[in-house]
C-alpha cells in the first residue's frame, strides 16, 4: 500500500463545526428537553437550550377553573415532587385568604412534602448517575423510592400525583400505622444511605466524571437565579425553609447543607449532586421530629363551599425540592384567579445551560444538565 | 438591614421623583411600587447598584393583561439586604414595549422571553427575543383576555 501524498491528505481529509440536536427524545435529556449543540470534535461550542415540548398551558387553565379545581393541576408540574408542588400553590392561597390553618395540618403536609423531598433526591442521585453511565444506582433508588411512594399511597391514594394539600387543610388524616411504616422506612434508608454513599458518592469513575465540571461561581447562580441544590452548592447560605419558615419549619432542627468543595471546586456538578444527598438525611430529620410532634387537631379549616380570594395579588414561595417554587396570583375577586404564574425553579435553574454549555466536552454537558436537575413538567408548565 | 416597600418606595422617590408613581397595597397580599416605563431601565440599574438597596436575585418577570392596559411585573429580592420589592410597570395595550435587564439580571433571558411569548411584550435593547414554549410560528399572545384559540395547528385539532 502506497502512502497518500500530503496534498491528498489536505484535500480529502478536513474539519469542520458540526451542529447536532441532542433531544427532545434522549435519555439523558431526563425528559423532552431538545440542546442544540455546535461542536468541533469531542469539544461543544455552544449550547441552546430548546423547551416547549411539554407545555401544558398551566396558568391558561388556572384563570378559567375555579381556585378549588386549579390545585390538582399544580401536581403535574414538578411531577417528582407532586406534594410540595400542591403544599406550595395553596399556601399560596391561604395567604391571600388569611386564614388560622390548623397545625395538624402544617405538620402533615411537612411530613409528606419532606417524604416526596427524599423520593425526588433519591430519583436525581439515580438519574444523574445514569447519565454518568453508573446504572446500578439507578435500580437501587427506586427500591427506596417504592416504600415512600407506598407509604404515600396510605395516605393520600395516589402515586405520584396526590392532590392531597386541599385549600385549608389536607385531604386525609394520617394514623398510627402509617407514622409506624415512616419510622421504620427512616430506619432502613439511614442504612441504605450508607450504602449509596460508597456505590456512588465514592466511586472514583464518578467522582472524576462530576468534580471540577461545570462549575457555578456564586455570582453567576445569583445572576441566573438558580435556587435550591444548585444555589447552595455554590456556596450560598440561603433556604427558604430556614431564611422565611413557613408551615412551622421554624419548629424543627435541621442543617441547611451548602456546597463545601467536597470533591473538586465550589459549585461543580459534585457539589451539587452532594448537596442533594446530604439534604435527604435533614428532610429524614424533620420528618422524626415532625411525627414526634404532631399535634393533635382539625385537618382542615372552616372555609366555604367556593373559595373566593379576596382583591389584590400575592407572591408565595416555598422550598422545592428543585429550589424556589413560587406562585404570582392576581385575584379579582371571583372565584376563579384573573392570572395565576408560576415561578418554577427548574426553569430558572436550566436558563444557566447556555452560560455553562461552551468549550465543554459533549460528555460534560451531559454531567452538566443531569446535574441540574430538571423536571421538564415544570420547565414547560 | 431589610427595608420595607414604603422605604423602598421612599428611597426611589427620592432618587427619580416623578418618575416612581405611588406605591400601593392591595385590599390581600403584597403591596407593590408603580414606575415610569421609559424610566424602568435607569431605576433597575439603581435598584441592583445602590448599597442600600443591592436587588441581587430577580425571582421572575410575569405579564398581567388588564383589557385596557398591560402590566408587567417584577420580583425582586435582595440576598445581601433580605428584602424584597415589586415593581409594576403599566404598558400600552397596543404595542407593548419596555427595557429589557438582561444585563443586569441574565436571569431575564426567559421570563423575558415568556413574557413575550405568552403577552406579546417586545423587550427593547436584548437580541433575539423568541418565543419560548410555544412553537415560533404560533399566532397570538394566549394569556391575552382577547385570546381566541385557534381550531387547528397544522392539522392537528383538538376535539
Amino acid at each position: 500500500m502506497t502512502t497518500p501524498s500530503t496534498t491528498l491528505i489536505k484535500d480529502s481529509v478536513r474539519t469542520e463545526e458540526l451542529l447536532v440536536n441532542m433531544g427532545p427524545q434522549h435519555p439523558s435529556t431526563h425528559g423532552v428537553l431538545r440542546l442544540l449543540v455546535r461542536t468541533d470534535g469531542e469539544m461543544i461550542k455552544e449550547t441552546w437550550p430548546h423547551i416547549g415540548y411539554l407545555h401544558r398551558c398551566f396558568e391558561k387553565i388556572c384563570e378559567s377553573v375555579t381556585y378549588v379545581q386549579s390545585v390538582p393541576y399544580v401536581d403535574r408540574m414538578d411531577y417528582l415532587a407532586s406534594m410540595n408542588n400542591g403544599m406550595g400553590l395553596c399556601m399560596a392561597y391561604e395567604r391571600m385568604l388569611d386564614v388560622e390553618i390548623p397545625k395538624r395540618v402544617d405538620y402533615l403536609r411537612v411530613i409528606t412534602s419532606e417524604l416526596n423531598r427524599v423520593a425526588s433526591h433519591l430519583m436525581a442521585m439515580g438519574t444523574f448517575g445514569l447519565d454518568l453511565g453508573a446504572i446500578t444506582p439507578f435500580m437501587y433508588i427506586f427500591r427506596e423510592r417504592e416504600i415512600i411512594t407506598s407509604i404515600l399511597e396510605k395516605i393520600s391514594g395516589g402515586r405520584l400525583l396526590f392532590h392531597y394539600s386541599r385549600i385549608g387543610g389536607v385531604y386525609r388524616d394520617m394514623d398510627s400505622d402509617i407514622a409506624h411504616d415512616i419510622r421504620s422506612f427512616i430506619k432502613t434508608f439511614r442504612e441504605m444511605y450508607v450504602e449509596y454513599d460508597e456505590l456512588l458518592s465514592q466511586n472514583a469513575i464518578f467522582v472524576n466524571r462530576a468534580a471540577n465540571v461545570g462549575v457555578i461561581t456564586a455570582e453567576q447562580a445569583i445572576g441566573w437565579g438558580l435556587t435550591g441544590p444548585c444555589l447552595r452548592a455554590s456556596g450560598i447560605d440561603y433556604d427558604i425553609r430556614r431564611k422565611k419558615p413557613y408551615a412551622h419549619y421554624e419548629d424543627f432542627d435541621f442543617d441547611v447543607i451548602v456546597g463545601k468543595a467536597w470533591k473538586g471546586s465550589l459549585g461543580d456538578c459534585y457539589d451539587r449532586y452532594y448537596c442533594r444527598m446530604l439534604e435527604m438525611l435533614e428532610s429524614v430529620k424533620i420528618i422524626e421530629q415532625a411525627l414526634e410532634g404532631l399535634p393533635q387537631g382539625e385537618i382542615q379549616a372552616d372555609l366555604p363551599k367556593v373559595v373566593r380570594l379576596p382583591k389584590g395579588e400575592v407572591y408565595y414561595a416555598i422550598e422545592n425540592p428543585r429550589g424556589e417554587l413560587g406562585f404570582y396570583i392576581v385575584s379579582d375577586g371571583k372565584p376563579n384567579a384573573y392570572r395565576v404564574s408560576a415561578r418554577a425553579p427548574s426553569f430558572c435553574n436550566l436558563s444557566i445551560t447556555h452560560e455553562l454549555g461552551h468549550d465543554v466536552l459533549v460528555a460534560d454537558v451531559i454531567a452538566i444538565v443531569g446535574s441540574i436537575d430538571i423536571v421538564l413538567g415544570e420547565v414547560d408548565r | 438591614m431589610a427595608l420595607t416597600l414604603k422605604d423602598i418606595h421612599g428611597k426611589l422617590a427620592a432618587k427619580f421623583s416623578e418618575k416612581v408613581f405611588d406605591w400601593l397595597e392591595p385590599e390581600a397580599g403584597d403591596g407593590w411600587i408603580e414606575i415610569e416605563p421609559l424610566a424602568w431601565a435607569e431605576i433597575a440599574a439603581h435598584l441592583k447598584a445602590d448599597p442600600d438597596l443591592q436587588f441581587d436575585y430577580l425571582r421572575m418577570i410575569s405579564g398581567v393583561d388588564y383589557s385596557d392596559h398591560i402590566q408587567v411585573v417584577y420580583h425582586l429580592m435582595s440576598y445581601a439586604r433580605d428584602h424584597d420589592c415589586v415593581i409594576k410597570v403599566k404598558l400600552e395595550r397596543k404595542d407593548p414595549r419596555v427595557a429589557s435587564v438582561m444585563d443586569l439580571w441574565p436571569a431575564a433571558d426567559w421570563h423575558e422571553r415568556e413574557t413575550y411569548d405568552m403577552l406579546g411584550v417586545t423587550f427593547e435593547g436584548r437580541d433575539e427575543l423568541r418565543r419560548i414554549l410555544l412553537p415560533e410560528d404560533w399566532v397570538g399572545y394566549p394569556l391575552r383576555k382577547d385570546y381566541e384559540q385557534p381550531d387547528e395547528y397544522h392539522g392537528i385539532t383538538h376535539w
